[in-house]
């Protein structure tokens, strides 16, 4: 079939993938995520919007979006922001109000995950059917930039414990890259009251509960090109108790 | 969320039937079994595990039903759970460490960011992006 080789054919067969982009100070980023966005929808034809949703970034990261929203248009680039600081699960449930696709993405807006992935989780979801497709850092030829020996142990140690207690079916349940079907990501995020790094591991776990089918795709994660990323007792503290509360719960 | 629909289930029967509702109870009640073992939480499954292996362990090492085992079969029961933890404990560090070695590190995407990161700032100042 002709439209399968030529890159810039339209895929023209009604699916429309939006990208919710929870924004807290990403002045530097957001422009250059967009930009990535664009180049990548563009080149492989999918129909898309970008759901900016900044939680009143003091940084001006929202006047950046208006000046993007001139540049490419209000049907690719939509602004709902709100009034402060309110959590990731709030703002996927915010954006998904507001998303017209069939499909959403979820990402990070900090350059950490690169748009050159998203026609291949296009790819493999419509391969398999599947309900979400989740990024994995761990698989394949995923992996990781700038992260030093102590991170590395720290991440695959905490996948691992979580692989044992919770046997979720995925080999990277803290990525925050994935692609859901609509449905499938409004009733999971609905399901799921935890914060943070374990509001992701939450969700695979619940989908796997729902017995929704969970594909992957390999993608590679460059820490924070505009600074360091700190990981600290604390945080590795309150995952361990949000993974011992899930393996109790679920 | 599924026993209360079979409690449910019980009560309607036992309206509508001569069937004693006692009856009906009862043979319900062993139905439940199987829906709290598909719906456990993976603690208890984890506990449900243990407690299988645990039985059969001490029922060995401590010839329980007094089954005259010859004495070789308690030997080798009564170290098992610490062996087995052993054993765990060291696939465990070995499956780790493996990953951390083999963890890839993309400095090709590092780089090929970084490319796109100057394309880009030139082509959105071109379209009057004021950064």
């Amino acid at each position: 079939m002709a439209s399968r080789k030529g890159s810039h054919q339209s895929r023209g067969n009604g699916d429309k993938y939006s990208v919710l982009l929870p924004t807290y100070n990403e002045r530097e980023n957001l422009p250059l995520i967009v930009w990535l966005l664009v180049k990548y929808f563009g080149e492989s034809g999918y129909n898309y919007e970008i759901i900016v949703i900044d939680d009143g970034s003091p940084d001006g990261t929202l006047e950046v979006a208006e000046q993007l929203q001139r540049i490419y248009g209000e049907d690719k680039i939509l602004l709902r922001p709100r009034a402060k600081k309110l959590g990731l699960g709030t703002a996927y449930i915010h954006g998904i109000k507001h998303a017209t696709g069939n499909y959403v993405f979820i990402m990070d807006a900090d350059l950490s995950h690169h748009p050159k992935f998203i026609p291949e989780f296009i790819e493999k979801q419509r391969e398999g059917g599947y309900d979400l497709v989740s990024g994995t850092r761990y698989r394949g030829d995923g992996g990781v930039y700038g992260w030093d020996l102590r991170r590395k142990l720290i991440s695959r140690g905490a996948n691992y414990v979580t692989q044992v207690l919770l046997r979720p079916g995925a080999s990277d349940l803290t990525g925050s890259f994935r692609l859901y079907k609509k449905e499938v990501l409004e009733s999971l995020v609905e399901r799921c009251v935890s914060k943070g790094y374990v509001f992701q591991m939450e969700m695979i776990v619940r989908a796997r509960q729902g017995n929704y089918t969970i594909g992957e795709v390999p993608i590679s994660f460059v820490d924070r090109v505009y600074g360091e990323s700190k990981l600290g007792g604390n945080e590795i503290v309150s995952f361990l108790k949000g993974l011992l509360t899930l393996f109790a719960t679920t | 969320m599924g026993c209360s629909v079979l409690d449910h289930c019980v009560t309607q029967e036992a309206e509508s039937t001569d069937v004693p509702p006692s009856l009906l109870a009862s043979g319900l009640l062993a139905l439940k079994f199987p829906i709290i073992l598909l719906t456990m939480t993976k603690l208890l499954e984890w506990v449900f595990g243990v407690s299988v292996i645990g039985a059969a362990w001490a029922l060995v090492t401590f010839d329980l039903l007094n089954l005259r085992l010859p004495v070789a079969y308690k030997e080798v029961a009564w170290p098992m759970p610490v062996y087995l933890l052993v054993v765990f404990g060291c696939y465990s560090l070995a499956t780790v460490g493996y990953r951390v070695a083999t963890f890839n590190d993309c400095e090709e995407a590092s780089k090929e960011l970084q490319d796109q990161i100057k394309e880009a700032k030139e082509d959105l100042r071109k379209k009057g992006l004021k950064m």
